[in-house]
């Protein structure tokens, strides 16, 4: 089985559990003696905290104690993955709504909420920043106080920080045409369907957490900081999480719930609602000013991007996701000349965060757009222009970085066929196509160990998060092959600080590529073992012995690696362990701190019709095509990339924070926030994959999970355009929005515009 | 503010959960989704989004689906309940767990239990719909992973192997 094993389509490694209900998140853990808490928040957006009066709260029966920043250490601890900026609970001021200003902790969940809302909270409303306009006004209130940024020639700017880079003279360059417009990408939230949870407790001289987190080691890191406590005295277990999407990356309220849990001696546990998780992750929204300059025949000559993102009252990772997400903001094309101008805005609105895509829809959906109206405004067909344009294999189209790394081309006619481009269209439909691409991780270490257990079954131990992407399968698969043993024998273990090795993190669609390499080597450290084993057992020269695929290869006959372990242990039993490493270093003067390790890249190809009474928009055609390098397994690769289409349809078509006057969010939660459902699917999707092997990863796979959510929403607003006319800038496309462009005078006649 | 927590009603209920009888004593104002997952540590039913609109908590409450977090367990009362966890026969799956599974309907798998159950009380009433039949019956289920497509095939799947 094991040849077939890469490339398969084997039930998902941990499926069972999924479809029988016996899968453990971690809001269905419970332990012995635990108590509940709750968040104490204020209604405003942004606020001076005169005082705390816990005392009605704290004389409900059932209620153990109130913290406020009073109970916890001075100065307040903070914590943050790039800034050290987020205080464990709001001291002196509340900077977003929904900023927890005190925990209740009580006996029972209903007990702690309802003294959460016996707690007085005496404060002073202050203005809010809530608009990148608001933010860069000259006389903006700051959102951080300037005290806490020394040495930052920034301090007294909303700005945290400015991303700039750039290649050629973009002053210098000589275009035909130049076409620039601004383009909005709203706030909007991962709505992952298991909300954010974490139940902590302490162990003995130390603390143990299980907490919905995606890095469970950089979750470590920052309690072991936070208590002082040795790594080794943290421990964190992360079970699969019901969906991430970035969103549970970084720690939120584990600090919080870890001090709680110290002060009571006893567990605690917090599961936060959906509204709360609305107010604690968001993906940062972006104002993109894009100056595109092309010759007649379509040729880009510069891009000028400006990209304004804000993104709330912590960092968290969001600078990162600034710096990173527009860092290949001009495409995936031969750009001569570019300049891109990023800038990370703090503004009193919830902590934006790492969200599927990292920073890049947001410029992708300006750019994109932007090539579009170039496209038309000179008479080409967006598909050639972009064919025109795009980097071939080896290119060096980002000057200091990695060059392209696939026949991009190739996803690109692909994604046309498959939505007809050619074709005639039926009256009132239109069609869009736009291409996204996103620099995969630029560092990494990924550690893991694999056990080949005496009666021919395998552990693996390999730390990254299964969120639904499907990690676990992958490495069984890898292990199976690797050596020859059933899929159903391999046991992966991930989630727990003190047992599994240690991973950076599960992000970026590094997983296949890095652990799945570290997985690699640990399977071929374990076939070095059986290798010497087989020597060994039959007095050969090691050097004439080869283990492949779970085949060893002896010069005078071959046996399973089973075969060989099973003599080789003997009696005794026991077991043979392998350890396997893939680490990607720094490169010192990099923009990024790195390279990428590879590209992911998507082509979105769309045909739309447009409801002229009401602005409705249907996808009558859909089509997304990867270049994955190889997919290990196909059908997760398939519901990856179907999946992200599906998520970036929010972003696009109805998915936005509204605020009103003061700050505050006016739709939190599921009613008044829709996320797609399956009545807001395309009418046909078809989903394909370009493989030529040419990954880092194993067997030559890329990461990917990303890449079909870069350029979901200029590829419908383009169709949108082609079917009705309406020209829209501002997502998301709704069916007001929709109207209003049709019934504007800023309409383009369909005609005039062909 | 009027609150009331300890001084809680406890109300006896009789309820039938998986085929197996139940008799519970029950907070008054306690959901059937609470009773299910802390009283009879059924953890199958989801909590998301407590309003109705996400179907995480999905259960079918005499023959038709039910977001569990609406219904108060008392309502429940003389009642037959079907979770996830009282879909597979012993030993094995049910036809539509193993079409899940054989169709990558299942990602991170949260909101699969409430994807199950109402895809079991469109299939007892309606044994052979077509795909749009499905997906407006599923529209009340959330899947923020986007299996919504895989989903669909494998309830049309789960539907055409039965009709074998």
């Amino acid at each position: 089985m094991s040849e077939t094993m890469i490339g398969a389509t084997p039930r998902r490694v941990g499926g069972i559990g999924r479809v029988t209900g016996g899968q453990e998140y971690v809001a269905d853990l419970h332990l012995p003696g635990e108590l509940h808490a709750a968040l104490v928040t204020v209604p405003v957006a942004h606020a001076r905290i005169r005082s705390i009066d816990v005392r009605a709260a704290e004389a409900l029966p059932g209620v153990r104690f109130v913290t406020t920043p009073a109970d916890l250490p001075d100065p307040m601890p903070r914590f943050g993955p790039q800034f050290v900026d987020r205080p464990v609970l709001a001291t002196g001021e509340v900077l977003y709504h929904g900023e927890p200003v005190a925990a209740v902790v009580a006996d029972n969940r209903e007990t702690a909420e309802a003294a959460a809302r016996l707690v007085q909270v005496a404060y002073d409303e202050l203005p809010a920043i809530f608009t990148v306009a608001a933010a860069l006004a000259p006389d903006a209130p700051l959102v951080r106080d300037p005290a806490l940024r020394p040495n930052d020639p920034l301090a007294t700017t909303n700005v945290l920080r400015e991303h700039p880079i750039g290649w050629g003279e973009v002053d210098a360059a000589t275009a035909d045409l130049v076409i620039e417009h601004d383009y909005s990408f709203p706030m909007v939230t991962h709505f992952a369907i298991e909300p954010h949870a974490v139940i902590a407790a302490p162990d003995g001289d130390g603390l143990v957490v299980w907490s919905t987190i995606q890095h469970p080691n950089w979750l470590q890191k920052i309690l072991a900081t936070v208590h002082r406590l040795p790594l080794s005295k943290v421990r964190v277990i992360a079970f699969d999480p019901g969906g991430g999407f970035g969103g549970k990356q970084h720690a939120k309220y584990e600090p919080l719930v870890s001090f709680l849990a110290l002060r009571a001696g006893r567990p605690v546990r917090l599961v936060l609602s959906l509204e709360e998780t609305f107010q604690a992750v968001r993906r940062a929204s972006a104002e993109v000013h894009v100056r595109t300059g092309l010759l007649h025949d379509g040729t880009i000559v510069f891009q000028d991007i400006e990209a304004n993102y804000l993104i709330g009252a912590y960092a968290d990772i969001a600078d990162r996701v600034v710096g990173k997400g527009s860092y290949p903001a001009c495409g995936p094309y031969r750009v001569p000349a570019a300049r891109i101008l990023a800038r990370t805005i703090l503004s009193h609105t919830v902590p934006s965060t790492a969200m599927r895509g990292f920073g890049n829809p947001q410029v992708n959906w300006a750019v994109e757009s932007n090539l579009t109206e170039g496209a038309i405004a000179l008479g080409i067909d967006p598909l050639e222009l972009r064919l025109r344009n795009l980097a071939r294999r080896g290119e060096a189209f980002i000057p200091f970085d990695t060059p392209a790394d696939g026949d991009w081309q190739q996803a690109v006619r692909r994604a046309a066929e498959l939505v007809g481009w050619n074709e005639p269209k039926a009256p009132g439909r239109g069609r869009g196509i736009a291409v996204g691409i996103k620099s995969g991780p630029t560092t990494g270490l990924s550690y893991a160990s694999v056990r080949l257990l005496a009666d021919g079954s395998a552990v693996v131990s390999a730390a990254t998060s299964d969120m639904g992407q499907g990690a676990r399968t992958v490495f069984a698969q890898i292990t199976a092959h690797e050596l020859g043993v059933p899929l159903d024998w391999v046991t992966v273990v991930m989630g727990d600080t003190i047992i599994v090795p240690y991973d950076q993190q599960t992000s970026a669609s590094r997983s296949t590529v890095l652990m799945g390499n570290a997985v690699l080597a640990a399977c071929r450290d374990v076939q070095a073992r059986i290798r010497a084993m087989a020597a060994r057992l039959h007095a050969v020269e090691e050097a004439s012995v080869v283990v492949d695929a779970g085949i060893v290869r002896l010069p005078d006959r071959e046996l399973t690696v089973v075969d060989v372990l099973k003599a080789g242990l003997g009696r005794m039993g026991g077991e043979v362990v392998g350890n396997g490493e893939a680490r990607k270093d720094d490169e010192p003067g990099h923009p990024l701190g790195g390279s990428a390790a590879f590209f992911e890249f998507n082509c979105t190809a769309v045909e739309a019709e447009v409801d002229a009474d009401t602005g409705d928009v249907t996808l009558t055609r859909y089509a997304t095509v990867s270049d994955v390098g190889r997919a290990i397994n196909p059908l997760q690769v398939r519901t990856q990339d179907e999946g992200a289409a599906i998520q970036a349809l929010g972003h696009t078509l109805m998915e936005h924070y509204i605020f009103d006057g003061a700050g505050r969010v006016r739709n939190l939660g599921a009613i008044d926030y829709r996320i797609p459902t399956s009545m807001d699917l395309p009418l046909e999707i078809h989903s394909d994959i370009v493989e030529n092997a040419d990954g880092p990863g194993p067997y030559g796979a890329k990461g990917m999970s990303e890449g079909a959510l870069l350029c979901v929403s200029a590829a419908v607003a383009a169709a949108v355009r082609d079917a009705s006319g309406a020209v829209i800038r501002d997502l998301p496309l709704t069916p007001e929005r929709v109207w209003r462009a049709l019934n504007s005078e800023a309409r383009v006649a369909v005609e005039a515009v062909r | 503010m009027t609150v009331q927590t300890r001084a809680a009603a406890v109300i006896p209920i009789s309820v039938t959960v998986n085929g197996r009888g139940r008799t519970l004593e029950v907070a008054a104002h306690h959901t059937l989704l609470e009773v299910l997952r802390d009283d009879l540590g059924l953890t199958g039913a989801k909590e998301c989004c407590l309003v109705g609109e996400c179907g995480a908590c999905t259960v079918i409450l005499d023959g038709r689906t039910v977001d569990s977090c609406l219904v108060l367990a008392v309502e429940a009362d003389g009642g037959e309940v079907t979770t996830v966890e009282g879909l597979a026969p012993a030993g094995g799956l049910a036809p539509l767990q193993e079409a899940f599974l054989d169709h990558g309907a299942v990602q991170c798998g949260y909101c699969t239990p409430g994807q199950l159950l109402a895809a079991k009380a469109l299939l007892a009433s309606n044994p052979d719909p077509t795909l749009g039949e499905v997906q407006e019956a599923l529209a009340g289920n959330l899947c923020r992973c986007g299996c919504y497509w895989q989903i669909g095939e494998a309830v049309l799947a789960t539907a055409e192997a039965a009709r074998r």
